[in-house]
């Protein structure tokens, strides 16, 4: 399967309640929590679009949108 | 559809704690209801009370918020009366099989055609932190500060043995298993358990010294291993994930639905030379009969 590549993550600052389950999990440490607990992305250009971190998400704060 | 197309935003953020599995579950849900491209309007959610039984509230789908217990009778109601709806009942721990164990197994033990859902954290969350069924020797709960010496049912086993006609294990950390098999479940035609194993920080993980929602994650991947994996084979005290039952079994709305055939045709058949109005009458006393 051809590599998909990352258009942006949509975060949701509203609903992210800073659990950093997304950020633990990611594979390749994409995300970080920044000063206000709320999930960041740090290194875009490592991520696969695996989507563990939408797909585990409990809030639903963050949408992994590729090309 | 996108996912937000299926819930309530204006309940959101959700009310669950940060890091709480629930969250995780109603994710997978969604994604399962997207995948099998369900409409959402032939969909009903009935939940009891508990932390897991607020999922109700959040999702787009027709929905009752019943009473700690009770979503499966509420859903056998709903399901004889409109058939060709699908039926989701998540329920927790507590709900599931301590007040509710006992609607638990005879819906199951019917066959009736809904998708059971055990969200087991282990714990009673919403009122601060008792003991469950679910909890097992050796844990701490407010109502077991020196632990408790009660042993736990199996989930699987139980199901298994009371009659649900599918029945699985998946957990909040397995979220690509977990929304493929409740896709199975979903579609299955009988009576579907599947039991997630899901992190309540709050309560279980701060008592019980599992650390954060994160350490707690850790533990399912670690604790836990595929039906059949070597894995499993080498350490038989893993908890089993995957599915153990799948099979075909008389459904209770269909069979439901023989009989109030059979009812008509020996109340049409003792009947033919009366009034139409008089047949009427007395096949619905029939069925009544039968209904007992
Ligand atoms: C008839 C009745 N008995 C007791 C309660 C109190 N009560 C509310 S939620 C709950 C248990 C919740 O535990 P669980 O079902 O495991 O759900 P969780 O909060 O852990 O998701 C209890 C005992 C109630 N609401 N109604
Ligand atoms: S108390 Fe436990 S089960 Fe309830 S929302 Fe918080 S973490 Fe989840
Ligand atoms: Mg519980």
């Amino acid at each position: 399967m051809a590599r998909l590549k990352l258009k942006e993550h949509i975060i949701n600052r509203d609903w992210c309640k800073g659990c950093g389950i997304c950020v633990h999990f990611c594979p390749k440490k994409v995300l970080e929590l920044d000063s206000q607990e709320k999930v960041v992305v740090v290194r875009p250009e490592d991520c696969i679009c695996c989507k563990l971190c939408e797909l585990r998400c409990p809030d639903l704060a963050i949408e992994v949108i590729h090309e | 559809m996108a996912i937000k197309d299926y819930i309530r935003q204006r309940y959101f953020p959700q009310m669950w704690c940060p890091g709480c599995g629930h969250g995780t579950i109603l994710n997978s849900l969604l994604r399962a209801v997207d995948e099998l491209g369900l409409d959402k309007n032939s969909i009903v959610m009935t939940s009891g009370i508990g932390c897991s039984a607020r999922i109700s509230g959040y999702v787009d789908f027709h929905s009752l918020h019943t009473l700690h217990g009770r979503a499966l009778a509420f859903a056998t109601g709903v399901k004889l009366s409109k058939p060709e709806l699908q039926l989701l009942v998540p329920m927790g721990d507590g709900d599931a099989l301590a007040i509710g164990g006992n609607h638990f197994i005879h819906a199951a033990r019917r066959n009736i055609d809904i998708t059971a859902i055990v969200m087991n954290n282990r714990i009673y969350g919403m009122t601060g932190g008792q003991y469950s069924p679910l909890s097992g020797p050796g844990k701490k709960a407010t109502t077991a500060p020196y632990t408790t010496i009660d042993n736990e049912f199996d989930v699987v086993n139980l199901s298994i043995a009371a009659g649900a006609s599918f029945v699985a294990r998946s957990t909040t950390y397995h979220v690509l298993e977990c929304i493929d098999i409740l896709k199975k479940a979903i579609s299955h035609k009988g009576f579907a358990v599947v039991e997630i194993l899901s992190q309540c920080p709050t309560h279980y993980g701060r008592k019980n010294k599992e650390g954060d929602a994160i350490q707690m994650l850790e533990v399912q991947k670690k604790t836990t291993a595929k039906l059949g994996s070597k894995a499993l084979e080498d350490d038989p005290t893993l908890i089993p994930r995957g599915i153990f039952v799948d099979i075909d079994a008389p459904e209770y709305c269909q069979e439901y639905d023989k009989i109030v055939e059979s009812a008509m045709k020996s109340a049409n058949s003792s009947n033919s030379s009366s009034s139409n109005e008089n047949r009427i009458s007395l096949t619905t006393k029939s069925c009544v009969t039968q209904g007992e």
